[in-house]
Protein backbone atom coordinates (compact mmCIF):
# COMPACT_ATOMS: atom_id res chain seq x y z
CA UNK A 1 0.00 0.00 0.00
CA UNK A 2 3.18 2.10 0.68
CA UNK A 3 4.20 2.45 -2.91
CA UNK A 4 0.53 3.13 -4.03
CA UNK A 5 0.32 5.99 -2.11
CA UNK A 6 3.70 7.01 -2.94
CA UNK A 7 2.92 7.30 -6.70
CA UNK A 8 -0.60 8.56 -6.52
CA UNK A 9 -0.42 10.78 -3.50
CA UNK A 10 -3.82 12.31 -4.42
CA UNK A 11 -4.93 8.77 -4.58
CA UNK A 12 -5.92 6.84 -7.82
CA UNK A 13 -9.63 6.86 -8.25
CA UNK A 14 -10.24 10.19 -9.83
CA UNK A 15 -7.59 9.39 -12.00
CA UNK A 16 -8.82 5.99 -13.58
CA UNK A 17 -12.37 7.39 -13.30
CA UNK A 18 -11.80 10.62 -15.12
CA UNK A 19 -10.09 8.63 -18.08
CA UNK A 20 -12.43 6.30 -18.35
CA UNK A 21 -15.36 9.45 -18.83
CA UNK A 22 -12.92 10.35 -21.41
CA UNK A 23 -12.86 7.31 -23.06
CA UNK A 24 -16.62 7.56 -22.81
CA UNK A 25 -16.89 10.56 -24.30
CA UNK A 26 -14.82 9.64 -27.55
CA UNK A 27 -16.22 6.63 -28.03
CA UNK A 28 -19.89 8.04 -27.68
CA UNK A 29 -19.33 10.47 -30.62
CA UNK A 30 -17.34 7.38 -32.81
CA UNK A 31 -20.98 5.41 -31.57
CA UNK A 32 -23.25 7.94 -32.90
CA UNK A 33 -21.43 9.40 -35.69
CA UNK A 34 -18.44 7.63 -36.50
CA UNK A 35 -15.91 10.51 -35.77
CA UNK A 36 -12.57 10.36 -34.58
CA UNK A 37 -12.67 13.03 -31.98
CA UNK A 38 -9.04 14.65 -31.37
CA UNK A 39 -9.18 18.17 -29.78
CA UNK A 40 -6.10 19.91 -31.30
CA UNK A 41 -7.45 19.60 -35.56
CA UNK A 42 -10.48 22.09 -33.56
CA UNK A 43 -8.22 24.90 -33.42
CA UNK A 44 -7.12 24.77 -37.20
CA UNK A 45 -10.57 24.48 -38.11
CA UNK A 46 -11.86 27.26 -36.20
CA UNK A 47 -8.80 29.49 -38.45
CA UNK A 48 -11.00 28.50 -41.95
CA UNK A 49 -14.07 30.76 -40.20
CA UNK A 50 -11.59 33.91 -40.49
CA UNK A 51 -8.53 32.95 -42.92
CA UNK A 52 -8.86 33.05 -46.54
CA UNK A 53 -5.24 31.06 -47.38
CA UNK A 54 -5.80 28.16 -49.14
CA UNK A 55 -4.67 25.53 -45.93
CA UNK A 56 -7.44 26.66 -43.75
CA UNK A 57 -9.96 26.53 -46.21
CA UNK A 58 -8.77 22.49 -47.04
CA UNK A 59 -12.71 20.87 -46.89
CA UNK A 60 -11.16 18.40 -44.20
CA UNK A 61 -11.14 21.78 -41.77
CA UNK A 62 -14.31 23.46 -43.07
CA UNK A 63 -16.56 20.40 -43.36
CA UNK A 64 -15.62 19.59 -39.51
CA UNK A 65 -15.37 22.72 -38.11
CA UNK A 66 -19.19 23.12 -36.65
CA UNK A 67 -19.30 19.66 -35.10
CA UNK A 68 -15.66 20.67 -33.27
CA UNK A 69 -16.82 23.59 -31.86
CA UNK A 70 -20.00 21.77 -30.74
CA UNK A 71 -17.85 19.16 -29.17
CA UNK A 72 -15.16 22.15 -27.87
CA UNK A 73 -18.75 23.33 -26.28
CA UNK A 74 -19.42 20.40 -24.36
CA UNK A 75 -16.44 20.15 -23.24
CA UNK A 76 -17.07 23.57 -21.05
CA UNK A 77 -20.36 22.45 -20.37
CA UNK A 78 -19.17 19.11 -19.21
CA UNK A 79 -16.49 20.61 -16.56
CA UNK A 80 -19.36 23.29 -15.76
CA UNK A 81 -21.35 19.80 -14.42
CA UNK A 82 -18.47 18.55 -12.96
CA UNK A 83 -17.51 21.59 -10.57
CA UNK A 84 -21.71 21.48 -9.42
CA UNK A 85 -21.98 17.70 -8.60
CA UNK A 86 -18.82 15.95 -7.90
CA UNK A 87 -16.66 18.89 -7.60
CA UNK A 88 -18.84 20.70 -4.65
CA UNK A 89 -18.82 24.00 -6.33
CA UNK A 90 -15.45 24.89 -6.45
CA UNK A 91 -13.75 25.91 -9.18
CA UNK A 92 -9.83 26.14 -10.12
CA UNK A 93 -7.40 28.68 -10.87
CA UNK A 94 -3.95 28.09 -11.82
CA UNK A 95 -0.54 29.82 -10.13
CA UNK A 96 1.26 28.98 -13.13
CA UNK A 97 2.71 32.13 -14.56
CA UNK A 98 0.39 33.44 -17.68
CA UNK A 99 3.80 33.82 -19.63
CA UNK A 100 4.41 30.20 -19.51
CA UNK A 101 0.77 29.11 -20.12
CA UNK A 102 0.87 31.50 -23.32
CA UNK A 103 4.55 30.73 -24.87
CA UNK A 104 3.66 26.67 -23.84
CA UNK A 105 0.21 27.19 -25.47
CA UNK A 106 2.32 28.80 -28.97
CA UNK A 107 4.98 26.40 -28.87
CA UNK A 108 2.31 22.79 -27.94
CA UNK A 109 -0.15 24.14 -30.79
CA UNK A 110 2.39 24.36 -33.38
CA UNK A 111 3.82 20.91 -32.49
CA UNK A 112 0.53 19.29 -31.69
CA UNK A 113 -0.45 20.39 -35.42
CA UNK A 114 2.71 19.63 -37.46
CA UNK A 115 2.63 15.80 -35.33
CA UNK A 116 -1.12 15.58 -36.40
CA UNK A 117 -2.47 15.37 -32.44
CA UNK A 118 -2.20 15.92 -29.12
CA UNK A 119 -2.55 14.01 -25.75
CA UNK A 120 -6.01 13.20 -27.33
CA UNK A 121 -5.64 12.78 -30.64
CA UNK A 122 -2.21 10.45 -30.77
CA UNK A 123 -2.52 9.47 -26.84
CA UNK A 124 -5.97 8.46 -26.81
CA UNK A 125 -7.62 8.29 -30.30
CA UNK A 126 -4.40 6.67 -32.06
CA UNK A 127 -3.28 4.59 -29.24
CA UNK A 128 -6.95 3.36 -28.84
CA UNK A 129 -6.63 2.08 -32.13
CA UNK A 130 -3.57 0.57 -32.07
CA UNK A 131 -1.01 2.81 -34.57
CA UNK A 132 2.47 2.53 -34.24
CA UNK A 133 2.78 6.26 -35.36
CA UNK A 134 0.56 7.67 -32.77
CA UNK A 135 2.63 5.54 -30.08
CA UNK A 136 5.97 6.42 -31.16
CA UNK A 137 4.43 10.11 -31.14
CA UNK A 138 3.07 9.41 -27.01
CA UNK A 139 6.52 8.05 -26.41
CA UNK A 140 8.35 11.09 -27.65
CA UNK A 141 5.95 14.01 -26.26
CA UNK A 142 5.93 12.20 -22.91
CA UNK A 143 10.11 12.26 -23.00
CA UNK A 144 10.25 15.97 -24.09
CA UNK A 145 7.60 17.46 -21.94
CA UNK A 146 9.71 15.29 -19.06
CA UNK A 147 12.86 16.69 -20.05
CA UNK A 148 11.31 20.32 -20.36
CA UNK A 149 9.26 20.40 -16.83
CA UNK A 150 12.52 19.32 -15.25
CA UNK A 151 14.56 22.34 -16.87
CA UNK A 152 12.47 24.42 -15.98
CA UNK A 153 12.15 23.40 -12.80
CA UNK A 154 15.70 23.62 -12.11
CA UNK A 155 15.66 26.84 -13.57
CA UNK A 156 13.18 28.35 -10.90
CA UNK A 157 10.19 28.43 -12.94
CA UNK A 158 6.49 27.25 -12.04
CA UNK B 1 -26.06 6.98 -49.68
CA UNK B 2 -27.86 7.16 -46.32
CA UNK B 3 -28.44 11.12 -45.34
CA UNK B 4 -26.87 12.33 -42.14
CA UNK B 5 -28.90 14.45 -39.96
CA UNK B 6 -26.77 17.75 -39.55
CA UNK B 7 -29.02 18.19 -35.46
CA UNK B 8 -28.11 14.75 -34.65
CA UNK B 9 -24.83 14.96 -35.41
CA UNK B 10 -24.00 18.65 -33.65
CA UNK B 11 -26.04 17.11 -30.70
CA UNK B 12 -23.70 14.16 -30.64
CA UNK B 13 -20.81 16.25 -30.35
CA UNK B 14 -21.65 18.09 -27.83
CA UNK B 15 -22.87 15.05 -25.65
CA UNK B 16 -19.69 13.30 -26.67
CA UNK B 17 -17.92 16.60 -25.69
CA UNK B 18 -19.68 16.40 -22.54
CA UNK B 19 -18.51 13.15 -20.95
CA UNK B 20 -15.34 14.49 -22.07
CA UNK B 21 -14.92 17.63 -20.25
CA UNK B 22 -16.71 16.10 -17.36
CA UNK B 23 -13.97 13.61 -17.21
CA UNK B 24 -10.95 15.99 -17.57
CA UNK B 25 -12.00 17.66 -14.64
CA UNK B 26 -12.53 14.65 -13.01
CA UNK B 27 -9.21 13.23 -13.73
CA UNK B 28 -7.72 17.12 -12.28
CA UNK B 29 -6.39 17.44 -16.23
CA UNK B 30 -7.92 20.90 -15.89
CA UNK B 31 -5.17 22.05 -13.25
CA UNK B 32 -1.73 22.62 -15.15
CA UNK B 33 -0.44 21.77 -11.07
CA UNK B 34 -1.50 18.10 -11.55
CA UNK B 35 0.07 17.31 -15.06
CA UNK B 36 3.56 19.33 -14.13
CA UNK B 37 3.53 16.97 -10.74
CA UNK B 38 3.08 13.89 -13.35
CA UNK B 39 5.93 15.31 -15.89
CA UNK B 40 8.05 16.25 -12.23
CA UNK B 41 7.90 12.18 -11.70
CA UNK B 42 5.87 12.71 -8.05
CA UNK B 43 2.08 11.58 -9.24
CA UNK B 44 1.66 8.99 -11.86
CA UNK B 45 -2.17 9.88 -12.20
CA UNK B 46 -1.66 10.88 -15.49
CA UNK B 47 -0.67 7.24 -16.64
CA UNK B 48 -4.22 6.08 -15.46
CA UNK B 49 -5.90 9.14 -17.21
CA UNK B 50 -4.40 8.22 -20.49
CA UNK B 51 -4.74 4.52 -20.05
CA UNK B 52 -8.24 4.59 -18.85
CA UNK B 53 -9.20 6.24 -21.95
CA UNK B 54 -7.14 4.72 -24.49
CA UNK B 55 -8.37 1.15 -22.92
CA UNK B 56 -12.13 2.67 -23.21
CA UNK B 57 -11.67 3.64 -26.91
CA UNK B 58 -10.22 1.06 -27.68
CA UNK B 59 -13.18 -1.06 -26.87
CA UNK B 60 -15.34 1.03 -28.51
CA UNK B 61 -13.05 1.67 -31.82
CA UNK B 62 -12.71 -2.25 -32.38
CA UNK B 63 -16.41 -3.40 -30.97
CA UNK B 64 -18.53 -0.95 -32.85
CA UNK B 65 -17.84 -1.29 -36.39
CA UNK B 66 -18.26 -5.35 -35.87
CA UNK B 67 -21.30 -4.88 -34.25
CA UNK B 68 -22.74 -2.13 -35.99
CA UNK B 69 -23.29 -1.51 -39.80
CA UNK B 70 -22.75 2.18 -39.55
CA UNK B 71 -22.55 5.14 -36.45
CA UNK B 72 -26.36 5.91 -35.03
CA UNK B 73 -26.19 9.30 -37.48
CA UNK B 74 -23.58 8.72 -40.05
CA UNK B 75 -22.53 6.86 -43.01
CA UNK B 76 -18.92 4.99 -41.74
CA UNK B 77 -16.92 4.51 -38.86
CA UNK B 78 -13.67 6.68 -39.36
CA UNK B 79 -10.25 6.18 -38.87
CA UNK B 80 -7.19 8.33 -36.87
CA UNK B 81 -5.01 9.28 -39.56
CA UNK B 82 -1.66 9.08 -37.87
CA UNK B 83 1.60 8.58 -40.63
CA UNK B 84 5.00 7.62 -39.87
CA UNK B 85 7.16 10.43 -41.01
CA UNK B 86 9.41 13.35 -40.11
CA UNK B 87 6.80 15.74 -39.23
CA UNK B 88 4.71 13.39 -36.96
CA UNK B 89 7.96 12.48 -34.64
CA UNK B 90 9.39 16.19 -34.63
CA UNK B 91 5.65 17.77 -34.23
CA UNK B 92 5.17 15.26 -31.44
CA UNK B 93 8.86 16.73 -29.69
CA UNK B 94 7.81 20.34 -30.14
CA UNK B 95 4.43 19.62 -28.94
CA UNK B 96 5.86 17.94 -25.66
CA UNK B 97 8.15 21.08 -24.62
CA UNK B 98 5.52 23.24 -24.56
CA UNK B 99 3.28 20.59 -22.72
CA UNK B 100 5.88 20.86 -20.44
CA UNK B 101 6.61 24.18 -20.20
CA UNK B 102 2.38 24.89 -19.46
CA UNK B 103 1.22 21.79 -18.29
CA UNK B 104 -1.57 22.56 -20.35
CA UNK B 105 -2.73 20.55 -23.62
CA UNK B 106 -5.64 21.18 -26.08
CA UNK B 107 -8.57 19.51 -24.75
CA UNK B 108 -7.72 20.85 -21.09
CA UNK B 109 -7.10 24.52 -21.93
CA UNK B 110 -11.22 24.33 -23.15
CA UNK B 111 -12.49 22.28 -20.19
CA UNK B 112 -10.57 24.37 -17.72
CA UNK B 113 -12.90 27.17 -18.43
CA UNK B 114 -15.64 25.29 -17.18
CA UNK B 115 -14.19 25.01 -13.57
CA UNK B 116 -13.25 28.30 -13.52
CA UNK B 117 -9.39 28.44 -14.54
CA UNK B 118 -9.31 31.65 -16.41
CA UNK B 119 -6.00 31.68 -17.11
CA UNK B 120 -6.04 28.99 -19.46
CA UNK B 121 -7.94 31.24 -21.83
CA UNK B 122 -4.20 32.44 -22.29
CA UNK B 123 -3.32 28.70 -23.47
CA UNK B 124 -6.31 28.73 -25.30
CA UNK B 125 -4.76 32.11 -27.29
CA UNK B 126 -2.15 30.70 -27.46
CA UNK B 127 -2.56 27.27 -29.11
CA UNK B 128 -4.45 29.17 -31.95
CA UNK B 129 -1.74 31.23 -32.56
CA UNK B 130 0.69 28.03 -32.79
CA UNK B 131 -2.17 26.23 -34.90
CA UNK B 132 -2.38 29.23 -37.14
CA UNK B 133 1.74 29.29 -37.42
CA UNK B 134 2.45 25.83 -38.26
CA UNK B 135 -1.00 25.99 -40.94
CA UNK B 136 0.13 29.41 -42.57
CA UNK B 137 4.03 28.32 -42.53
CA UNK B 138 4.24 24.76 -42.57
CA UNK B 139 0.84 23.91 -43.81
CA UNK B 140 0.79 21.11 -46.53
CA UNK B 141 -2.82 20.64 -48.26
Amino acid sequence: MNSIAQWFPMGWEPFLFGGIFIGLGVSVLFWLTGLIGGISTAYTAVWSLVSRHPFFQHEKFVSTRNWRMMYGLGLILGAIVFTFTLGHGEGFVTHVPLWQLLVGGIVGGFGARMGGGCTSGHGICGVGSGQLPSILAVIIFLCTAIITAHVVHALGGF
Amino acid sequence: MQRVPPLAVMLSALFAGGLFGFGLAYSTMVKPESILQFLMLKNMGLLLVMGGAAGVTFVAYHLLPRLMKRPVFGVAFGKHPSHLDARTLIGAAIFGVGWGLSGVCPGPAIAGLGVGNWPLLLSVVGILIGAWLHGRFFGKN
